[in-house]
């Protein structure tokens, strides 16, 4: 109770960092991850290679080689001079882009063919039908794996506190390097990541009744 | 590629727009990669003597030892998770409710903890505490490096597997169980002889592509300095010096082709033993190898 | 699925290609002044036969013939491990030679184990090494978990910059700027004081840290002048240590609490060797080389 209680101020800021990083790369990441699911099912064959390519190549990466990639690769490359967290929310986004562009994907690939058959078939515009037939059947069927998806963000956001990142392992390394006891810091850090799973998986479920029709 | 639920098959006019597309997506796409190429070039990337490293019998002897450190730490974690998975599985459905509900907070809390978080305090000795300073017991565990990641992996994904396995054994047809129970067999036996094997088969492929999450997932020995590969390849970069310059960017893209090559091996053997599976007359239609049952895709 | 195939086995051949362990040039890759010692100049060490000494870490080692020592991979000129030969060098690495050899053991009998510096009181206090030899400072907070013997060196937190670097001349100049260091260290904790008023950038090796002031991303890296002087030495055209020292860092041999026996032993093997010249041969074959002045080794305290 102790450890807790007298590095209040460590643990607020790092519960803040896990969310900062989480909130900020599941930005990215849905950006990066619709515009990339819009290439993979273009008819457009070199941005569809393009969109595979990046879904194959970073989906069988180990995240910790971005994070090597993002901070000792990057600034030389690009420039010098950005921040630990621009680089930390970067492998994060784009690694879970990939991951988020196959959910997408596969949400497009819920809908019935006949649906949007129909509605073309009644003079509806390609936006029209977009936007009132398919999406939102396809994002009913994107929420589950969406949920889950931010949820696995969260817990990689984790390795960002080994890059110079103030996030819950970044807590955690800093009060075991100063002699506590693993197993009380232990303990509060994983009540920390479940409110935040819990939270995420409650946004979604309510979402989902929101969303919820009768068929 | 004809209609598809976003658009019709093309007409004259709309190929013709395709064909602008093609034209402008091609050149957006080879341009994003010949700044990248452009850059890498100027800052010495591409300089021969910077890829020279991988000419010596020493740094690819080095390189090898990672991987097998990595193949090592993977077979042994994919072994005991598989093997753990079965008991956490096996347990959440037990009819003993105290077991049941053991089995079902030990897979909820440690599937929501950050693996990255397990094996750094396993490799602080958190047993250790546990040991001495909970159950009083007398001695000592100590946990090098390589245990610390082999058992982190193993609780992680041992929890995931088990939700899969779960799956498996709740999609197996409920008259099987009981035409089992009505034959005379007993619980384990009707567990062990009838749903179980079926369920690893159902779900062979989930079960193969959680094992490339756990694959992936020995990098993370890399931030407890175990040597595997990532950690190899740090220490070669930073331990070479060409002209100056470090060979970051050379290693980071052997490394990584081993990775993903691994990693597309696992996923392919998966593919065919769905493909494989489908042939089967079951009647229980295998899981889609793409996607592993509920969170396991990260 | 066919471009996933042909993608794969691309790939594993490309791999196969590169980790091929048949084959390829012998010796060491990389720059030829890479944090290398002076080998010929190396003294030689007289390995002590039947050793006495009434300790349990040593009896043990002695049953296993082989002393486990634990070292640092990254520093050139201190504990430095050529990734092609996979052989250590170094100060440090020399201090380990003496002692082993005056506990009984040659260098082909001494285990290198590579321990970063925030494992280390963790590798001697549960035994995964018998001696820590690795820039290691002794203080207070260390002494409660580990015994030490030495010092055998002093060192002092300095600053390492780009060489073409104008404004920092020293710690007083550090305000505002990006300083780095490895988690948990010493002189982070010091330049980030309000006196010196440092913004710090924390990652887990002083290489790490090495590559990001080379890329531009931090303005300084901060730690013991040995190890940076050792650093700038490997790389020389864009690296250089400025400013006089901002703390003391004795260093010496880290082992287990309350071995009293072993303790004094590598005591007397450190006074030995300082007084028979190897200490200063070592020095000059190897952190010499930086540029560092041999000076007089400090006085024993724990021993």
């Amino acid at each position: 109770m102790n450890v807790l209680l007298d590095h209040l101020d460590l643990f607020r800021d790092g519960f803040l960092g896990t969310l900062a990083l989480t909130g900020a790369s599941a930005l990215i990441s849905l950006v990066l991850g619709i515009l990339i699911a819009g290439c993979r099912v273009s008819p457009v064959p070199p941005l569809r290679a393009f969109g595979t390519a990046w879904v194959t190549l970073l989906r069988n990466t180990p995240l910790t080689l971005l994070f090597l990639v993002a901070f000792f690769v990057v600034p030389q490359v690009l420039f010098p001079g950005i921040n630990s967290f621009v680089l930390a929310i970067c492998a994060l986004g784009v690694y879970t882009s990939s991951f988020i562009c196959e959910a997408i994907r596969s949400g497009i690939g819920t809908v019935a063919l006949g649906q949007a058959e129909a509605a073309r078939s009644i003079g509806m515009t390609f936006m029209q039908s977009l936007r009132i037939v398919v999406l939102p059947q396809a994002t009913r069927a994107v929420l589950p794996p969406l949920s889950s998806l931010l949820i696995a963000l969260t817990k990689n956001s984790a390795i960002a506190g080994g890059f110079n990142n103030v996030d819950l392992f970044n807590i955690q390394k800093t009060l075991s390097n100063d002699g506590f006891n693993i197993l009380v810091i232990f303990f509060w850090i994983t009540l920390a990541y479940l409110i935040i799973t819990f939270a995420i998986s409650g946004i979604f479920r309510l979402l989902e009744r929101r969303l919820e029709v009768a068929r | 590629m004809s209609a598809s639920v976003l658009y019709d098959a093309p007409g004259p006019k709309a190929r013709a727009r395709n064909v602008v597309y093609t034209v402008f997506g091609s050149l957006l796409v080879l341009g994003i990669l010949a700044v990248i190429v452009w850059r890498l070039d100027s800052q010495g990337q591409f300089n021969p003597k910077m890829w020279d490293i991988f000419n010596y019998s020493g740094i690819r002897q080095n390189i090898l030892d990672g991987l097998l450190a990595t193949l090592k730490v993977f077979a042994l974690a994919g072994l005991f998770s598989l093997l753990f998975s079965v008991v956490l599985a096996v347990g959440r459905l037990s009819d003993h409710k105290p077991v049941s509900w053991l089995c079902t907070g030990f897979i909820e809390v440690f599937r929501s903890v950050p693996l990255l978080i397990t094996i750094f305090a396993l490799w602080i000795g958190i047993l250790d505490n546990l040991w001495s300073d909970v159950f009083h017991l007398p001695g000592s565990i100590s946990v090098n490096p390589m245990w610390a990641l082999v058992l982190g992996l193993t609780i992680y994904n041992a929890c995931v597997q088990a939700e899969v396995l779960r799956a498996g054994v709740n999609s197996v047809p409920k008259g099987q169980a009981e035409a089992a129970y009505a034959l005379g067999m007993r619980k384990t036996q009707v567990m062990t002889t009838i749903l179980l094997p079926q369920a690893i088969r159902a779900m062979l492929p989930s079960i193969i592509s959680q094992l490339v999450v756990t694959l992936k997932d020995t990098s993370l020995g890399y931030i407890i300095l175990f040597p595997e590969l990532l950690q190899t390849a740090r220490l070669i970069s930073s331990n070479t010096t060409i002209d100056g310059d470090y060979p970051y960017v050379p290693t980071i893209i052997v490394i990584g082709a081993i990775y993903i090559a691994l990693c597309l091996a696992l996923s392919s053997l998966a593919n065919w033993i769905e493909r494989r599976g489908r042939r089967g007359k079951t009647g229980i239609t295998p899981a889609k190898a793409e996607e592993p049952a509920e969170e396991a895709t990260v | 699925m066919k471009l996933r195939k042909t993608a794969a086995s691309a790939a594993v051949v490309l791999a196969l290609a590169a980790t091929a362990a048949c084959g390829g040039k012998e010796g060491s890759a990389g720059d030829e002044q890479g944090g290398k010692t002076d080998e010929k100049a190396l003294p030689t060490y007289k390995v002590a036969e039947k050793v006495d000494v009434d300790s349990p870490v040593l009896e043990k080692a002695q049953k296993r013939g082989t002393l486990v020592i634990g070292a640092k991979a990254d520093q050139p000129y201190l504990g430095f491990q050529d990734q092609s030969t996979k052989e250590y060098s170094g100060f440090d690495i020399e201090i380990a030679k003496m002692v082993a050899a005056d506990l009984g053991f040659s260098p082909k009998k001494i285990k290198w184990e590579t321990v970063d510096s925030n494992a280390r009181e963790q590798a001697v206090r549960k035994g995964d090494v018998d001696l820590m030899i690795g820039t290691y400072t002794i203080n207070d907070e260390r002494k409660k978990q580990i015994d030490f013997a030495g010092p055998y060196y002093d060192a002092g937190a300095s600053l390492l910059v780009r060489k073409d670097e104008k404004d920092i001349t020293g710690p007083d100049t550090v305000k505002g700027k990006k300083v780095c260091s490895i988690v948990g260290s010493t002189p982070l904790q010091t330049i980030k004081e309000s006196k010196y008023g440092a913004k710090v950038t924390e990652l887990a090796k002083y290489s790490d840290c090495v590559k990001q002031l080379i890329d531009g991303q931090v303005d300084a890296v901060t730690t013991d002048d040995a190890i940076l002087m050792g650093y700038a030495a490997d790389n020389p055209k864009k690296l250089k240590v400025v400013g006089d020292t901002f703390s003391e860092e004795p260093y010496g041999v880290g082992l287990k609490k309350g071995d009293k026996a072993l303790q004094k032993a590598v005591a007397d093997a450190l006074e030995a060797h300082q007084e028979n010249g190897d200490y200063k041969k070592a020095f000059e074959a190897t952190l010499g080389k930086s540029g560092s002045d041999f000076e007089e080794p400090p006085a024993l305290e724990e021993k």
